[in-house]
């Protein structure tokens, strides 16, 4: 019993200290310790992202296959918290001078990573809800963190109403699930699968894949998304751009890989629909938007095809190229959002893209590391983007699905479309009084430093690949 | 030294770092520091391939200089050249400095404008270097961002317009080309070109969407890669954005664009598209010859009505690429050798005629060949230059144009009669357009208001000119210098690739 908290021991370390940051701010007269709170777990992130990460190896199995502990996990979980800490340090100064410093939001992030760290080692359908509500549950409170804001609580609101209808369906599928191979455990499912499989099983596959196309707002359903992304505070729309968005997409490649292994060829079709989907969605929509976080949505269900595609090819590669694909993908956003945080006009926190007309002569630092970011988005080479795109397409090909690859590279040329647009207003846009960037340092370094990731990330991947190839193995092989 | 090749690559790409990072100062002083670190560069890049020039041997037809690194994603970072792009190499890094020294007067934004050019060296240079499939890709790609901010920025009235056409056009046609290679990779297993070349790609005809595709996978392959160089040679009737880029664009960037960036299109089909799908490149052979001679007819013909010089150059141009990619599929030793010289020759040529131009923009800040006239009388050194490249660009004997039209002739007769006799009437279009515009702008009488103050050349236009008359002059008197080095690689290409069709021909018949 003892060595199954040990398995489990950072994400029991990370409860416990969310608990104990809420006594401490509750005693102690609310929101003057957000500042430090913001800090404290910023840093028990980090702190367990290194220990994950460099600590252990091999495959630990706890409380009876509930809990996973192997490569992949470890994978997604440094992902997920070191793209969270990232978002709460750089939304640390938009948070306190637009009023919504409360102790709560650190706390709130916390527990919600806490979800997706279980998301990502579940082994169990259980687990797997468990989590995903944990996780759910924090962010539907976030994104009405200001309360007195109409949009906010809409976005809210909209969010909790379907996020709710996804729950459900993904519940009506695991009791499918459960009705007709007997076990909610991950690992007996598959024996199940491997010697017959029964309609309702795939039935109940096709609804649990319903529910968490909802959270990785893959199209169709991804009505949620625009909405929530405009009216949450932007420090939440860049919180729910990343993380939330690695724990989906590593749960599904969980799902269908070690539950479903076998049947490949069943959810391998659903995979690849909901990939060609999004992708023409995110991009044919994207290019009317003319505000920035809505472009982002539309932006990040584009990403989100993608990422399905590599686990639509149902290889180990295509596993790979998924987990490549998210982490370069959360490392654009969060210096895209570094810098969509700091664009206000006097002392109004702005979002239209036409603000940015002429942009690069007014910041010509920041406006260049903006285009290296958006033609890194936009999957132009040189930039790293443009390699996890690659890598997806390839592992499609390998798995002989070209007709995929090629519609993926379609989509990625319209795509490139919106994003050049806004590079075209940064340099040669009309001459108007537009947007300023008010940086606090720590926003200035993460969007500076990413830019330069995706030009010098290129020479080896910062050496990611290996870790990606071993995270991948532990899932397929 | 075995890594000479990335060396000459990325000095420009460093000398850009260091503009970025390091050069502060007043506006005045870091235009100044910019310009010179961009001078240096590129010299120093040129004196660098000058040393593999040296070492270069041109009786060795496999790739020479070779690197090859593990990169990411199990491709690789492997460089090479052969006698078929080392001449390009060459061309990429003797006309750069001469670029920099022609935008010694621009003004705005300097140090980003330097920049600009040094990352378009890099990359440029990158893709003739390049021996892996995805890194050329990348090299070939990249450059389209630098010159889309040259465009955009420091272009003309109509910039954005010309800018936005020129990325999407060349954007379009490089995804189908980044298909393709997706699709050569699932069909040979690798990524790196010399395997590649020598890889046979099935040619059985196959059904798709209902087509009977004859030439089968290659044919496909062979049309996407179509795709994308015919836009970037550009070949008529996707020529279209080249005229709005090239007006548009400030001079260094026309220069660039005319010299450099077209000729990776005939590279790339000397590359990829013959060695790699002889059969359907024998196919659409027949094709081909017709576009680029419809190309040179059609183009020499709008050329003539132009009133806009750079217009009228650039027309030209298109129906010079003409020549180009019909040598190029005629697939014999005349045919080829002349093809690359044209391209080498067109690289020295059009930039002369590009700087021509922007000499007396500069002046008049207007490229309507109406406002000109009688220009010998204040301007005798910039007439004779000018006349000198006018000719050089009608294809006059003793000029480097000359050899390159001649050549490509000869080999296309050999193949297509017909062909090669519409072609020949180009040679007499261009010398209609090129002697004209010369009469109009050069000649008559000096009534202008405004030219009657007008200034000669100054003497670093004239030290910019001077290597190009030079080069012109030497290729055109002696061939031999481009040809010694080519001519062992192209009859290499040239035997491989008879080796490849008669083979599809004895599969067609015995189906």
């Amino acid at each position: 019993m003892m060595s199954d908290f040990a398995i489990a021991l950072p994400e029991l370390i990370l409860s416990l200290f969310a608990m104990a940051a809420l006594l401490a701010a509750v005693y102690t007269g609310k929101d003057s310790l957000t500042d430090a709170l913001t800090w404290a777990t910023a840093g028990l992130m980090v702190a367990l992202a290194l220990w994950i990460g460099m600590g252990q190896t091999g495959t630990q199995v706890a409380f009876g296959g509930m809990f996973v502990d192997d490569a992949f996990a470890r994978f997604a979980k440094v992902t997920i918290l070191v793209s969270a800490a990232a978002v709460l340090v750089v939304s640390r100064d938009f948070m306190q001078r637009r009023g919504l410093g409360r102790f709560e939001y650190p706390i709130l992030i916390a527990l919600s990573v806490v979800g997706m760290m279980v998301m990502v080692s579940a082994g169990d359908l259980m687990a797997l809800y468990m989590g995903l509500e944990l996780q759910s549950l924090a962010l539907y409170v976030v994104a009405t963190l200001q309360r007195d804001n109409a949009k906010s609580t809409e976005a809210g609101l909209k969010y909790f109403v379907l996020g709710a209808l996804s729950s459900g369906l993904l519940l009506y599928g695991a009791s499918l699930v459960y009705g007709f191979a007997g076990t909610t455990l991950f690992s007996g499912i598959l024996t199940t699968v491997a010697h017959d499989v029964p309609v309702g099983l795939l039935f109940g596959l096709v609804f649990m894949l319903s529910g968490l196309a909802f959270k990785v707002s893959a199209a169709p359903f991804h009505m949620w998304t625009p909405d929530v992304y405009e009216g949450a505070p932007t420090p939440v729309t860049a919180f729910f751009a990343t993380a939330p968005k690695v724990a989906a997409m590593a749960l599904i490649a969980r799902l269908v890989q070690d539950a479903f292994g076998g049947v490949g060829a069943q959810w391998g079709q659903v995979l690849a629909a909901l990939s060609v989907a999004s992708m023409f969605l995110g991009a044919v929509a994207a290019i009317g938007q003319t505000d920035i976080k809505r472009l982002m949505a539309y932006s990040s269900i584009a990403h989100m095809g993608f990422a399905l595609m590599g686990l639509a090819a149902g290889t180990e590669t295509g596993v790979q190229a998924m987990l490549i694909y998210m982490a370069i993908y959360v490392t654009m956003n969060v210096g895209t959002f570094a810098f969509i945080l700091s664009m206000e006009k006097d002392g109004r926190p702005i979002t239209d893209i036409g603000s940015l007309n002429q942009f690069s002569k007014r910041e010509p630092l920041k406006a260049l590391a903006m285009l290296v970011l958006l033609f890194s988005l936009a999957g132009v080479p040189p930039m790293l983007g443009f390699f996890g795109k690659f890598y997806v397409l390839k592992a499609a090909v390998d798995a002989d699905m070209a007709w995929l690859a090629l519609s993926g590279a379609v989509a990625s040329v319209i795509g490139a479309f919106y994003y050049l647009r806004i590079v075209f207003f940064m340099y040669f846009g009309a001459e108007v009084d537009g947007a300023e960037s008010r940086m606090v340092p720590v926003q200035w370094f993460a969007l500076v430093a990413v830019s330069a990731m995706m030009l010098l990330g290129i020479i080896n991947f910062f050496g990611i690949e290996p870790a990606a190839i071993a995270a991948a193995k532990s899932l397929v092989g | 030294m075995d890594n000479l090749l990335s060396i000459i690559t990325f000095i420009p790409a460093v000398a850009a770092a260091i503009l970025a990072l390091f050069l502060r100062g007043d506006d005045a002083a870091t235009a100044r520091n910019a310009r010179w670190v961009a001078l240096a560069a590129t010299v120093l890049s040129l004196l660098v391939s000058l040393v593999l020039l040296k070492g270069f041997d041109p009786a060795n037809t496999g790739f020479q200089f070779v690197e090859d690194h593990p990169w990411v994603l199990g491709l690789h970072y492997k460089m090479g050249v052969d006698g078929i792009s080392i001449l390009f190499v060459m061309l990429t890094t003797f006309l750069m400095p001469i670029t920099i020294a022609a935008c010694w007067t621009v003004e705005t934004r300097v140090k980003d404008y330097m920049i600009a050019f040094l990352l378009l060296e890099t990359l440029m240079l990158g893709v003739f270097m390049a021996l892996d499939l995805v890194l050329f890709y990348v090299f070939f790609e990249a450059g389209l961002i630098p010159m889309f901010l040259i465009i955009g920025i420091w272009g003309g009235k109509d910039r954005i317009y010309a800018a936005f056409k020129f990325f999407l056009y060349t954007f379009l046609g490089s995804v189908l080309m980044l298909v393709a290679m997706v699709a050569m990779y699932w069909a040979a297993k690798t990524t790196d070109i010399p395997t590649l070349m020598a890889f046979d790609f099935d040619h059985q005809p196959i059904w798709v969407l209902g087509l009977h595709v004859t030439g089968g996978l290659q044919t496909l392959l062979f049309l996407a890669f179509f795709a994308s160089f015919a836009v970037k040679m550009p070949m008529w009737p996707v020529h279209t954005w080249l005229p709005d880029a090239h007006v548009q664009a400030p001079t260094a960037g026309s220069v660039v664009l005319a010299a450099i960036l077209l000729k990776m299109g005939g590279y790339g089909f000397l590359r990829f598209s013959l060695p790699m799908f002889p059969v359907a490149a024998d196919l659409w052979a027949p094709v081909v010859f017709w576009l680029s001679a419809i190309a040179i007819v059609y183009t020499s013909l709008v050329a003539l009505v132009q009133t806009d010089m750079k217009k009228l150059v650039a027309y030209s141009s298109v129906a010079h690429m003409g020549y180009v990619t019909m040598g190029i599929f005629t697939v014999n030793q005349q045919g080829v050798d002349g093809a690359i010289f044209q391209m080498l020759s067109h690289g020295f040529i059009s930039a002369a005629m590009f700087l021509c131009v922007g000499v007396i923009y500069d002046r008049m800040h207007t490229r309507e060949i109406s406002a000109y006239g009688g220009l010998v009388n204040r301007m005798p050194a910039y007439a004779l230059v000018f006349m000198f490249f006018t000719m050089a660009n009608v294809g006059l004997p003793g000029t480097s144009g000359f050899v390159g039209e001649f050549l490509v002739l000869m080999g296309i007769f050999q193949v297509d009669t017909l062909v090669a006799a519409v072609a020949t009437s180009g040679v007499i279009l261009s010398a209609a357009y090129g002697l004209w515009l010369y009469r109009r702008v050069a000649f008559g009488a000096l009534v202008k208001e405004g030219l009657k103050t007008i200034g000669d050349m100054s003497r670093r236009e004239r030290m910019i000119m001077a290597p190009l008359v030079v080069m012109t002059l030497l290729l055109g008197v002696y061939p031999a210098v481009v040809t010694d080095i080519t001519g062992a690689s192209v009859g290499a290409l040239i035997t491989e690739f008879r080796a490849s069709v008669p083979m599809a021909d004895a599969v067609a018949a015995v189906e």
